[in-house]
């Protein structure tokens, strides 16, 4: 975030991210490959499946991006 | 605002919902232990050193606005008035944010004042500082614990979870992390939350418009629902009888659009704080700009949900006493609702993370607001003058603590007598409007005085008072504020702030005319013509905010036509 950082906003954003996708997708495999009986509205659309991995994926791109230590121009 | 007590709570935690909100705690506890060491002086503490980018600035300065109660008030009005709540995220927020970057920003930072009460200082003197800081103190902190006991209520609702378990748990969380690294701090937690809300809440309205077939056939279930005015920006506001609020189109222009969204996002130091962290004037300029650019979509996550509640939910919401009395859902539940229609294990976790993380970071907005003002405009500037930095610093870590106490505090009393809550945001909502009439005089008319200013604050705001106790005495006495037999209980706000900011500066701009003003030399980098503003010629027309203001306002005028 500042030049002063050794660790910035962006890479706790990007962990934030990473961590919550990471769990939000394998709760929807799980819910997958066991349906439970009582199911949300659309549950045949598996949002937490593609939601999950959307945000996985831009959480590792900040992670790898604003990785502390790393130099960028 | 406090959602009624339904049965039964409205949503069920699984244990990696659990996990995810666990996370979240551990990552802004982690995130103040991170920051402890760089918060050792004043100018660290208190203003995050001045070293924010534009970007980080501009997402807090969005952020500390966008708490959880926000999101589902907002989404309950949705739900209640139809698209016109829209105005609020649009006419009522915009236009202002531009104001604050263009014409007002330039004086608060070359000024380098650490607050708004700081700024009358330099530009009034200490009566009206004293006045402006002592009201915003006590109601901040006293906002802070009615927001606190509200967003409890929430959990207790939406969750069942204990009351004072909510309290504790996030006021103590917020108390150590704000505690520790200051206002840079409370910014970085501000960001992350951001993230966290468009994470949590963007699902319902992409599931949501699936659902419901597309915007445009999502207009004609409201309509078959509601009305079809509850789909039209504007064409309902011709006169007061013909929109679900009961407002015309004056209230919304020149009372929420040109005073009380003037008066928050310009001189209400919680919001204007973050901007003053900025690295550079034009860091300062373009962070308004920033957060006006992301605040005309925010809309899709609250107002959005709102209406697809509106069309799809299978029960009808109603408003908190009926729904008290029926033991079904207020209108304010409509979020949770919508949450619990769409989201399993995992995104329910994260949807109820992004309402905490949402209340958090707005009690922790008004905790480092509290606590700069009481340090340096209440505490140096009456008490101790001539202290160190450290004991300034050390004053600010106690504060913070001694005002989430004292919000905890609040927060219980609100719990023993509810009609509390309603008098302390009435009274916080006084002093905004004359404080835009005094800040923007002292901005931009170098013969405003110190004693005008002070007067007519004070004025203003006591004649926002009387209005207000006046329709709490006789509610016939609306149509006399708000010129009309037909005007509603929200007209009154537009109304009322409308009249104060009026009375502020008729009677700083006379009492200005028959009192000696200050010498030009005292106010440079003050006001107006005084000011020498750094030249942006070397810079390339994209870097300028002016631009990029007027992408924003291009963008604007766009929408409200499309949705006109």
């Amino acid at each position: 975030m500042t030049e002063k950082s050794e660790i910035s906003i962006w890479f706790f954003i990007g962990l934030s991210l990473l961590g919550n996708g990471a769990v939000i997708t394998g709760a929807g495999l799980y819910e997958y490959f066991h349906p439970p009986a009582v199911k949300v509205v659309l549950f045949g659309a598996h949002a937490n499946i593609w939601w999950g991995a959307f945000l996985a994926l831009v959480g590792a791109a900040y992670c790898i991006y604003f990785s502390p230590g790393k130099r960028r121009a | 605002m406090i959602t009624a007590l339904a049965q039964t709570q409205l949503v069920h935690l699984s244990g990696v919902d659990l996990a995810i909100i666990i996370f979240y705690f551990a990552l802004v506890l982690a995130i103040g232990f991170y920051l402890r060491g760089r918060a050792n002086t004043g100018e660290d503490f208190f203003m995050a050193g001045r070293e924010m980018t534009a970007w980080v600035a501009g997402l807090s300065f969005l952020s500390a606005n966008l708490g959880a109660l926000e999101l589902m008030g907002w989404a309950g009005s949705a739900y209640q008035y139809g698209i016109l709540a829209t105005h609020w995220y649009w006419i009522g927020a915009i236009p202002a944010m531009l104001f604050l970057a263009l014409v007002m920003m330039p004086f608060y930072y070359i000024s380098k004042t650490h607050s708004v009460p700081g700024y009358l200082k330099l530009r009034f003197g200490e009566s009206s500082r004293a006045l402006s800081a002592v009201s915003f103190a006590f109601m901040t902190v006293l906002m802070s614990g009615v927001n606190m006991f509200a967003m409890a209520k929430v959990m207790q609702i939406v969750l069942g979870w204990p009351l004072s378990f909510s309290i504790w748990i996030s006021s103590l969380t917020v108390a150590i992390y704000v505690a520790l690294g200051g206002l840079r701090s409370a910014i970085f937690n501000e960001v992350l939350q951001f993230f966290l809300i468009w994470a949590g809440a963007l699902l319902i309205p992409i599931l949501g418009l699936y659902e419901a077939g597309g915007w445009a056939h999502l207009k004609v279930l409201i309509t078959q629902r509601a009305s079809a005015e509850y789909v039209h920006l504007w064409s309902g506001l011709g006169s007061f009888g013909t929109n679900p609020m009961g407002i015309n189109w004056v209230g919304i222009v020149f009372g929420l659009g040109a005073i009380i969204s003037m008066g928050y996002w310009t001189t209400d130091f919680l919001v204007v704080q973050r901007i003053l962290a900025a690295k550079d004037m034009r860091s300062a300029q373009l962070a308004p700009i920033i957060g006006a650019a992301f605040k005309m979509f925010v809309p899709i996550i609250v107002i959005l949900p709102g209406l697809l509640g509106l069309a799809l939910l299978p029960m009808k919401l109603t408003g908190e006493s009926n729904a008290l009395l029926t033991g079904g859902h207020s209108y304010n539940d409509v979020l949770p609702l919508m949450l619990a229609r769409y989201c399993g294990p995992g995104l329910l976790g994260l949807g109820v993370t992004a309402l905490i993380a949402g209340f958090m970071s707005g009690m922790a907005g008004n905790v480092s607001a509290f606590t700069t003002v009481w340090t340096y405009d209440i505490y140096r500037a009456l008490i101790n003058k001539k202290a160190s930095d450290a004991h300034y610093v050390s004053m600010g870590r106690w504060t913070t603590v001694i005002g989430v106490l004292i919000s905890v505090g609040t927060a219980y009393l609100v719990m023993h007598s509810a009609s509390i809550m309603d008098y302390v945001q009435a009274l916080f909502s006084f002093f905004i409007a004359p404080l835009f009439g005094t800040v923007i005089l002292g901005m931009l008319w170098k013969r405003a005085t110190g004693p005008a200013a002070f007067w007519g604050l004070f004025l203003g705001t006591l004649s926002s008072i009387g209005m207000w106790v006046w329709v709490k005495v006789d509610p016939t006495a609306l149509q006399y504020v708000a010129l009309s037999s037909h005007a509603k209980p929200m007209a009154q706000d537009m109304f009322q702030a409308l009249w104060a900011f009026v009375i502020c500066v008729v009677v700083t701009v006379v009492v200005s005319l028959v009192t000696k003003p200050k010498p030009d030399a005292e106010l440079e980098g003050l006001v107006y013509g005084l000011t020498p503003i750094p030249s942006q010629k070397g810079i390339a027309l994209y870097q300028r905010p002016i631009f990029w203001a007027g992408v924003v306002t291009v963008v604007f005028v766009s929408l409200n036509i499309i949705f006109w």
